[in-house]
């Protein structure tokens, strides 16, 4: 039993750093895609050799992020199997079909198209070129449609029955699985958060580049339009992402109510009707006691929790965590005697939330301002660095935001792998050893540092070379490699 | 056994075959970065060669795992938990040859450069190595428990067949890389190609010799299906043979191409056919898993056909495609006609 806890702890611990470590990529080449094609298309319809050259700067950026999302993407594909047979072995009739269908509808698509573009520039007309940015855009956006609704169906069980001969779940109707609620928040939310986090980074990267180039500089203007294609994009995501958010909580009320309650600190039940402004209060600050569950200190803005959970200034009902608590012991607790409790980690998940939605406000802010300060009459942007600085450090934000979303989505599905279905503990691989897991865990880790590292690395050099590098590097004779690359292109 | 059921395994077992037909050049590619480059050029002329289309190739190895966990779940669960430490160091090695692909060329000096092209070099020798192993592995029989758990540890799956299998498939991936960069890449990288393959042909003929030997002894392919597998290797064995004629006597390139390529398709159906029905061997013959007690419902079986049958055409519809868009021939400084 104790190493059982062992190669769960493990196994959880890998899943959570190697998810992590994935989606910061993601989200980024997802929405560089979007960014990317977006400027490749003012190009072709403006004919202004810029949007080339900014189409393929930002590319490369995005190629990179591409590579480091599909190889830590491969880790995902095989850890299922690798560290949660159990789990695999229960719902891989379900589980395993969606992700198999990600990989022929959408992988497939994305890496040949990706191949295409950035191996053709000069090959093919520019109205041509331009589709296979979207294809690989559009095609990367399917996938994700896919793995969410693998991710969904463990959040929201829908369209299954369970075969009792052979121990597991399996699908009903694939129409339920692809209707299912869940989903259709979360894909949304998803990806106009990958509008954010793309856009964003490129405002913010230009703005770190604006804050080196002297005055006049010819690339100025390349990187003031460049940061105004990404805010518009970036502002697009964050106003989506509020409106998908603020539905995303509304119906957690009803479909996870201990995530919900956890969520927004509540553990005793909040009935408005009793309160004297008929209105429930919402925390901005609250702790709890991990062990206890309850409430220790909480500072409560009123009316708040009313608008968010009821969309009305007073009314509805929140059910506190010690309620909930209660009423799953019952509810499960003779199917399910191993699990202790259904609590979750309340705190992670209330800072976790309140980091994402204050970060979405804040951003939008931001970016409304942004764009302002860099609208094409005026110089402001230029001189007011203090800006440029916090324009620069908000590049890191969306991928903190991001972090923290999923937090509340996965910690907030706790004890369950899937949803009241099957137990977190009973998922794990048994024939896994504890040294096994050690090992990859600390491989992982350190490979992560070092790919993370030199993304960064490699980001800010190209950076600082700019746009127009590559043009004067073929000149220098030290370097035999763009020319040969150029010569092959053509 | 139901018809779909026969169904997938064949069709997983096609996602393996055009796995390592496709990536098996471009692992043979990578190679050539240690065993067959002299300078940056010839490097270059070599990432040129398959730049574009490694990471598609390699979506079919994503695809046969997606397959097999849609498919028959429960072999997903057995075969990936069980060879634990050979798959994570399988996934390492396509995690740094991904990224070496695109570091390599971002690197501010040459000696960083190099580091990644090592690593691409070192990572297309592991990559197919373990996966011959796990192969092998898999087909000659592992501790599985009534459970379908595997519980053995590394050193149990490395025995000389293993051993032989992982290098098997790793020079036919080599010998198949070499006739694609002669088929793709003009000046010394197709030189040196046509000279290395006049003695890697006899050097994997022996092997396969040793190979056929070692199944007799850790498999029973060759008492439960004589005739079948007898057939199958005698054609891997011509189909070499041939490959080595047409290269070395008749300097053609384009068919060598197709056999060596041919070669790995014919010993993963080596493979399946031996397995069938089974898909993992258990030392304890009660406790095999094959494709009734591991495979998914029927409906899902049923969904996943009619996807297959939309989405695959579809899909070798733009990957040849792409193929014949990245037809010309690299030289070391120019493409010509
Ligand atoms: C900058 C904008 C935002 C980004 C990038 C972002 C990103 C994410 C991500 C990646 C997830 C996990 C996947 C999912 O369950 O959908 C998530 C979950 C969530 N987000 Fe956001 N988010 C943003 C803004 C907001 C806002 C403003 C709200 C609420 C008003 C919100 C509410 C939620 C909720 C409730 C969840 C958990 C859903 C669940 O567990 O089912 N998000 N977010």
């Amino acid at each position: 039993m104790v190493t059982l806890v062992g190669i769960l702890d493990l196994a959880r611990f890998q899943f959570a750093m190697t998810t992590i470590f994935h989606f910061f990529f993601v989200p980024m080449s997802i929405g560089l895609g979007v960014v990317v094609s977006v400027m490749e298309t003012i190009y072709v319809i403006k004919k202004d050799e810029m949007y080339k050259k900014m189409a393929q700067f930002w590319g490369k950026i995005f190629i990179l992020s591409f590579a480091v999302g599909v190889v830590t993407g491969l880790i995902q594909e095989f850890q299922f199997g690798m560290n949660w047979s159990e789990y695999s072995r229960y719902v891989g009739d379900i589980f395993g079909s969606l992700l198999a269908i990600e990989a022929l509808v959408a992988f497939f698509a994305e890496s040949t198209f990706i191949g295409l573009w950035s191996f053709t520039w000069d090959r093919f007309k520019p109205g041509v070129h331009v589709l296979f940015i979207w294809i690989t855009t559009i095609g990367s956006a399917i996938s994700s449609l896919w793995i969410l609704a693998a991710n969904s169906f463990m959040q929201n069980p829908v369209g299954y029955a369970i075969d009792n001969h052979m121990g597991r779940a399996e699908l009903k109707s694939f129409g339920a699985l692809l209707s299912n609620r869940q989903l259709w928040v979360e894909f949304p939310h998803v990806v106009i958060g990958t509008f954010v986090t793309a856009g964003f980074l490129v405002a913010g990267m230009s703005a770190f580049k604006l804050l080196k180039l002297k005055k006049a500089h010819p690339e100025i203007k390349f990187f003031r339009r460049s940061m105004n294609v990404a805010l518009i994009i970036g502002l697009i995501g964050v106003a989506g992402a509020l409106v998908t958010g603020d539905q995303h909580a509304f119906d957690l009320q009803s479909m996870q109510p201990m995530k919900y309650a956890a969520m927004e600190g509540v553990d005793k039940s909040i009935t408005s009707s009793e309160r004297k402004d008929k209105a429930q209060p919402w925390s901005l600050i609250s702790v709890t006691n991990p062990d206890t569950h309850k409430v220790i200190a909480h500072i409560e803005i009123p009316y708040v929790l009313s608008i968010l959970g009821n969309h009305s200034l007073t009314g509805g009902n929140t059910v506190g965590t010690t309620e909930l608590e209660k009423e799953f012991q019952q509810k499960y607790g003779k199917t399910h005697s191993d699990i202790k409790d259904y609590y979750v980690p309340e705190n992670t998940l209330f800072y976790s939330f309140r980091v994402m939605a204050m970060g979405a406000g804040g951003l939008l802010m931001l970016g409304v301002v942004a764009l302002w300060m860099n609208r094409r009459k005026s110089k402001l942007i230029l001189t007011q660095r203090w800006f440029l600085w916090i324009l620069g450090v908000a590049t890191f934000v969306p991928f903190i935001i991001n972090t923290a979303g999923w937090l509340v989505t996965e910690l907030g599905r706790y004890p369950w792998v899937v949803y009241g279905l099957m137990p977190i503990s009973s998922a794990v691989s048994p024939n896994v050893s504890a040294m096994s897991l050690l090992i990859s865990n600390i491989v992982y880790f350190l490979t992560f540092a070092t790919l993370g590292g030199v993304m960064v690395w490699i980001s800010r050099r190209a950076l600082h070379a700019g746009p127009y590098a590559e043009e004067e590097e073929v000149e220098s004779p030290s370097d035999p490699y763009d020319h040969l690359a150029k010569g092959v292109e053509a | 056994m139901t018809i779909l059921e026969i169904l997938w395994f064949t069709l997983i077992g096609i996602l393996w075959a055009g796995f390592f037909f496709l990536e098996g050049f471009d692992f043979g590619v990578g190679m050539q970065f240690a065993f067959n480059a002299r300078d940056q050029k010839d490097r270059e002329a070599l990432y040129q060669a398959i730049g574009p289309n490694w990471d598609a190739n390699e979506v079919w190895l994503v695809t046969a795992g997606g397959a097999t966990f849609a498919a028959f779940p429960a072999w997903y669960a057995s075969l990936f938990s069980g060879f634990y430490l050979m798959l994570f160091i399988v996934l390492l090695g396509l995690i740094y040859r991904g990224v070496s692909f695109e570091f390599r060329e971002h690197m501010p000096t040459i000696q960083g450069t190099h580091i990644w092209e090592r690593l691409i070099a070192l990572t297309s020798f592991l990559v197919p190595f373990f996966l011959g192993m796990i192969f092998t592995a898999m087909v000659s029989g592992t501790p599985i428990d009534a459970h379908g758990n595997l519980s053995a540890g590394f050193f149990d799956y490395v025995t000389p067949f293993t051993l032989v299998g992982g290098i098997a498939v790793t020079l036919m991936s080599y010998i198949h890389g070499l006739n694609y960069s002669r088929l793709r890449i003009d000046g010394n990288v197709r030189v040196r190609a046509s000279s290395q393959l006049k003695y890697l042909y006899p050097v994997l003929l022996a092997g396969e010799a040793l190979f056929a030997i070692l199944l007799f002894f850790y498999t029973d392919f060759l008492q439960t299906k004589t005739l079948l597998t007898l057939i199958i290797l005698v054609v891997i064995v011509l189909t070499t043979v041939i490959g080595w004629f047409l290269t070395v006597k008749k300097q053609l390139e384009a068919l060598p191409f197709v056999l060596s390529g041919l070669t790995l398709v014919e010993v993963v159906v080596l493979l399946f056919v031996g397995l069938f029905p089974r898909v993992m061997v258990a030392n304890n013959p009660l406790y095999n898993l094959d494709i009734m007690n591991t495979s998914s419902s029927p409906y899902t079986l049923k969904l996943m056909t009619i996807v297959v049958i939309t989405a695959l055409p579809v899909t070798l519809g733009y990957q040849i495609w792409s193929f014949w868009v990245f037809r010309k021939r690299i030289v070391s400084h120019k493409v010509v006609e």
